[in-house]
């Protein structure tokens, strides 16, 4: 087999070789527990509080507002439960084509007696600010919408929910994992009182996350403890993959604009010409839509099995349909779209990231068209 | 995820395609459900002399279909009445549980082209075959709400 070509970025990253470099003195020598006071911690201490404020500066907030988490999935979860169990408000507001982080949590949360409205999308998988503005409520804790889908790439106005939410004076919870390090997030200019954020997406190491806290929110804790993070967080700290996210995101955050760029004319390059496929449709928007990631459905096949036969030519993407994911459900993100089960488990999906190439655009697009041709050849679905 | 075996008959599915002197064809599965099975077979003098699948699903959908293709060409229709998804599991070297209802349809599609064969004659064949196929294809979805 030729080289692999890893075309599936939106679900983990490869860790960036200097954000490895920077993690290996806290996986070996350094390893002192940043909490207590001999000198020996001063290098995890020290380390820890230089990628607060790297982290900070990325985002547009002061160190002391980033809490480091296990993960977007912990962030998101202490977002959503830290707000509605913190004072009497209970009703929560999101959009339909969240990550399950957020919707399960949500969901675990009904039994609280917390109550959820959820606001759809339009066929692009952008959520309408004047939606959520109409179902805020009186009692309404905290409004959270992604700042991108990871399934079709669709850029939410995060910045015009955040300006909402701040007159209304509602939380504004935004789970920024796929767009962080990848598009512009500014916690003030966009009115963001918390942000999800995870490492893995952007070259960090997996395991390890971040929320921002905005100064003053009413947010209960979700993990008790010791006390670390400010007492925000418990849980002896995981130095090493905090320093390798602080990296990452460093790295990712100095090239933004020509990676993104770059990423950009690749992804639409692939839209282009993979949209000359017979009944082949792009999933999410033309515009607005996360740099790497090209989303698609192909009438006639089935994703799990296109996602199969191209791991088989060396190439690794994903699929949202039912019997790629263990409920059998096709994703909940192509449904709330408008489409049908019946398009839904067709879809592909393509996400580039910091080390893909020309060539790999190349292979995949060498490869997909006979590929989608060959299933399309032993389907009972499919006429020519 | 999948055994060799699965990735075997998935990536050279054998008897595929169509079989255009059929005198047996069913079909089982829908769209929404996201598996559908095609099954054309020639019956001569009851014996399964030929066969060929043509299958939408993901990969055990294939390699099940595959794999039945593969147990019941040359037998008699009585014997290919006997396969069970559990024979076609056991074949493949295992499914993960949540694709052992393709090997379901497998064996359903396999029933539904000779409950075809026979009503073709004018026989019913539901005394002879029992469930058709396409039983309840969806059965095995579980809606889980905690």
């Amino acid at each position: 087999m030729n080289k692999y070509v890893y075309a599936d970025n939106a679900a983990t990253t490869r860790l960036a070789p200097e954000a490895l470099e920077a993690m290996l003195p806290f996986l070996g020598e350094q390893y002192g527990n940043p909490s207590s006071v001999y000198s020996f911690a001063d290098g995890p201490r020290r380390a820890m509080a230089a990628a607060r404020e790297t982290v900070a500066s990325v985002i547009g907030a002061k160190p002391d507002e980033v809490v480091f988490t296990s993960g977007g999935t912990e962030a998101d979860n202490h977002a959503l439960a830290g707000a509605v169990r913190f004072g009497s408000k209970k009703h929560v507001i999101t959009s339909a084509i969240e990550h399950h982080a957020v919707l399960h949590t949500l969901k675990k949360l009904k039994k609280e007696g917390v109550e959820v409205t959820v606001v759809g999308v339009n066929s692009d998988g952008i959520v309408d600010p004047a939606e959520i503005a109409a179902a805020i409520r009186p009692d309404t804790a905290i409004i959270s919408v992604m700042a991108a889908n990871n399934e079709v790439g669709s850029i939410q106005p995060i910045a015009e929910i955040g300006a909402i939410a701040r007159e209304k004076g509602v939380l504004f919870h935004t789970d920024a994992v796929q767009a962080a390090g990848h598009i512009p997030l500014d916690v003030e200019r966009m009115n963001i009182d918390l942000l999800s954020l995870s490492a893995h997406k952007f070259n960090g190491p997996r395991g390890v996350g971040a929320l921002y806290i905005r100064r003053g929110s009413r947010v209960s804790t979700l993990i008790e403890g010791g006390g670390q993070e400010k007492n925000r967080r418990s849980g002896t700290e995981n130095v090493a993959g905090i320093v390798g996210l602080a990296k990452a995101l460093e790295l990712s955050a100095a090239d933004m604009e020509s990676e993104g760029a770059r990423l950009s004319t690749l992804r639409d390059r692939m839209i282009d010409e993979i949209l000359k496929i017979p009944d082949s449709h792009l999933t999410g928007p033309k515009e607005n839509r996360l740099p790497g990631l090209a989303s698609f459905t192909f009438g006639g096949i089935e994703g799990e099995s296109l996602v199969l036969r191209l791991d088989l030519a060396g190439i690794a993407a994903s699929s949202g349909s039912a019997c790629s994911t263990a409920s059998l459900d096709p994703s909940h993100v192509l449904l709330a779209l408008g489409l049908t089960h019946e398009v839904a488990h067709g879809s592909l999906r393509l996400s580039l990231g910091r080390y893909s190439t020309d060539a790999d655009v190349d292979h995949i697009l060498g490869t997909l068209p006979s590929t989608v041709k060959l299933l399309r050849a032993m389907s009972p679905v499919w006429t020519e | 995820m999948y055994t060799d075996k699965v990735m075997d008959h998935f990536s050279n599915p054998r008897n595929v395609g169509v079989l255009e002197d059929a005198n047996a064809v069913g079909q089982v599965g829908n769209l929404k459900c996201g598996d559908i099975m095609k099954m054309y077979l020639k019956i001569e003098d009851g014996i399964i002399a030929d066969v060929r699948f043509q299958t939408f699903g993901c990969g055990a959908a294939v390699a099940t279909s595959s794999m039945a293709t593969e147990l019941i060409k040359g037998k008699s229709i009585e014997d290919a009445l006997k396969l069970t998804n559990s024979a076609v599991v056991e074949a493949l070297e295992g499914l993960p549980p949540q694709k052992i209802h393709c090997s379901v349809l497998a064996e359903e599609a396999v029933k539904s082209a000779i409950a075809d064969y026979y009503r073709r004659q004018g026989i019913d064949p539901t005394p002879i075959v029992g469930c058709t196929g396409d039983c309840d294809a969806c059965h095995a979805h579980n809606h889980e709400e905690e």
